[in-house]
């Protein structure tokens, strides 16, 4: 790397970025068939399934290494470091969430009740849908410097997030929703199962709110 | 005055050999850091940047060269020092011209990022102030040098911060990019074309027209560069004309279609470039070597003498030939790797860097055009035009500038005196 011209262009972290989210959309979607598997009690489909969320989520991991590895304090760049650094956690944090959720369901061999399997499975996709929603706003952080952070596409972006908080939103009242149906049949469930059932409701809702999260850290990233 | 009558035609070989060495090793590295950003960024082949190269650099050197020559040849060392000792100015040039060319094979080897007119500024003085006397240095004008280096990154990087905020202004941030890409980038192209003409007028053809007996006001000029600039921006339109917008690539980057407009743009820039890389630091080979050169050929330091028009053509022979044997290579390498400069970026660092380097040359101050181009890149980033710069590069020049000094220096120093020892 002699040349003072080529040595003068970092590694840009933007699409690395955008693939670590990528990977991590790939990993939450999995949700879906993962519970539908549950739902059906095919515990073969349902640890097939969970060994690729796994595996997407370890995939993620070593992209995050990557990104950071590649992320030295002399680089300069018209984000703040630390808000990169900040959003990539958040990403992170998200199918991190995925592989919990599925790990406690395969775990345990938690049958969801058919009372509330419709409703069940609504919720798990409105909780992907957040993280679809979340990583449209990811995808146009190349945009938004192709276009020299210019006005347009910041509004762009408000547009996208303003999506992204209807997806929350929704995923939110599916969430009541969902839990005022498991409070009336509760008391026939095992204690424990029904502790666990609301457990899992909880850590899909905060799949969802990391994924909104992680969206929204692109309004810091503008704000400067 | 002996030693030049009875060594006189060796000196004058060993001063064309040493030249061209110097100017290969000009051709060898410069040029494909003044280029490489055109073929990184797409706009053009690596094919058609050495063509572009070839000519312009040569044009640049021929047309806008003489000035910094100038300086290099008898605006660095006080002539009157040396009034007695004529052959000591030939021996000093000659190493000079040695040491340069030495440490940049060096440096290259050892893979440090150093100037050719640092290292050739650096190795004159260093024998001028040491092997001669302290006095023999015009220091004003060294320190006038000296400034120059710190300003001129500071000015292209202004200059291309400003031109890049208003292509954000003008283009990017509008409703209708690519149109307004094709509306205001012709613009943009009568500035390559005004630039270059205003210095080739003011500089270049001064000698050609008080030969011919014509001569042309600074009103005059600005017509007349302004008529070369709207040429220029006619046949660039035409260019613009052909470029299509395909809105199937828009999907995975809505900007693919204004880049597309702007590598055209890019083709001006990057003649731009090599034409103010040949009016700078093709003065770095050819202005010791013509110090040399008249001093041999006279027999005692001449201030008037006016220089021949070969020793230019040497100078750009060893550009050419240095490119086509081993700076094609570097520009490979520089643009295969340089990714992340988009043409929109890539013409407002060239054009602020181009600017800088051609206004430097018509004032006669030697800078070193990679340098320039690097606080040109800079100001862009200041601009939020780029993701990811390393600022560790820019600690690695300025280290470079510091060995590079002395080093040219101390290299000239030994061989003036082993030129002392053999001829004298």
């Amino acid at each position: 790397m002699a040349n003072p011209i080529l040595s003068l262009f970092g590694h840009s972290p933007i699409k690395p970025l955008q693939n670590h989210m990528h990977t991590v959309v790939q990993c939450v979607e999995l949700l879906t068939p993962f519970f539908q598997a549950v739902i059906k009690e095919d515990w073969e489909a349902v640890e097939a399934t969970y060994n690729s969320i796994a595996e997407f989520e370890g995939q993620a991991d070593d992209q995050k290494q990557d990104i950071r590895l590649h992320l030295p304090k002399s680089l300069f760049m018209p984000i703040n470091r630390s808000d990169l650094i900040q959003l990539l956690s958040k990403q992170d944090k998200i199918c991190n969430t995925a592989k919990d959720i599925a790990g406690i369901m395969l775990g345990r061999k938690q049958v969801i009740p058919k009372k509330i399997a419709t409703d069940m499975t609504a919720y798990v996709k409105s909780a992907v849908a957040v993280a679809v929603e979340a990583k449209v706003v990811i995808d146009e952080l190349d945009e938004l410097i192709g276009s020299g952070f210019g006005g347009r596409e910041i509004d762009r972006i408000n547009r996208c997030i303003t999506k992204l908080e209807k997806a929350e939103d929704k995923n939110d009242k599916r969430q009541i929703t969902l839990r005022a149906k498991l409070h009336e049949i509760e008391a026939d469930l095992p204690p424990i199962d029904a502790m666990f059932m609301y457990k899992t409701i909880e850590a899909i809702g905060n799949l969802a709110d990391r994924a909104q999260s992680a969206g929204e850290q692109i309004q810091v990233i503008i704000a400067r | 005055m002996e030693v030049l009558n009875e060594y006189g035609q060796i000196l004058l070989i060993l001063a064309i050999i040493f030249g061209l060495f110097m100017a290969w090793g000009v051709g060898a590295n410069d040029v494909a850091n003044a280029m490489g950003t055109s073929v990184g960024s797409g706009a053009i082949t690596l094919k058609q940047a050495i063509i572009i190269a070839m000519i312009f650099e040569f044009a640049g050197a021929y047309l806008a060269g003489g000035e910094v020559t100038a300086t290099i040849r008898k605006g660095i060392i006080d002539p009157l020092a040396l009034q007695g000792t004529p052959e000591y100015l030939v021996y000093g040039m000659l190493s000079a011209l040695l040491a340069a060319g030495t440490w940049l094979l060096i440096a290259s080897m050892l893979g440090w990022p150093v100037s050719t007119t640092h290292s050739i500024v650096g190795a004159i003085v260093g024998f001028a102030a040491v092997a001669i006397s302290v006095d023999a240095v015009s220091w004003g004008k060294v320190g006038t040098i000296a400034a120059s280096w710190i300003v001129s990154p500071l000015l292209a990087g202004t200059i291309s911060y400003m031109l890049f905020r208003s292509v954000q202004r003008l283009i990017l941030d509008t409703e209708t990019p690519f149109e307004n890409a094709k509306r205001y980038i012709p613009m943009y192209m009568f500035m390559v074309g005004f630039m270059i003409t205003m210095v080739t007028l003011i500089k270049g053809l001064k000698h050609v027209f008080k030969d011919i007996g014509f001569s042309l006001n600074y009103f005059e000029m600005s017509l007349a560069a302004a008529a070369v600039g709207l040429v220029v921006s006619v046949v660039g339109s035409m260019m613009l004309a052909r470029v299509k917008r395909n809105k199937d690539i828009e999907s995975e980057d809505r900007f693919a279609n204004v880049e597309k407009v702007f590598a055209v743009l890019m083709i001006f820039t990057a003649c731009a470039m090599a034409f103010a890389h040949g009016s700078n630091d093709v003065a770095n080979a050819v202005g010791p070597m013509a110090a040399a050169v008249s001093t041999i050929k006279s027999g005692a330091i001449a201030t008037k003498s006016i220089m021949p028009t070969w020793i230019l053509l040497v100078g750009g022979v060893g550009i050419v030939v240095g490119l086509v044997t081993y700076g094609y290579k570097v520009m490979a390498t520089i643009g295969t790797k340089i990714t992340e400069l988009t043409p929109s970026r890539g013409f407002a660092a060239e054009l602020g860097a181009s600017a800088t380097v051609v206004l430097a040359s018509g004032i006669g101050l030697p800078i070193s055009t990679t340098h320039t181009l690097v606080g040109a890149v800079l100001g862009v980033g200041l601009a939020r035009g780029l993701a990811a710069i390393n600022l560790r590069t820019v600690a690695t020049i300025f280290t470079s500038w510091l060995i590079t000094l002395p080093a040219g220096a101390i290299l000239s120093i030994m061989f003036f005196y082993i030129f002392k020892a053999v001829f004298s």
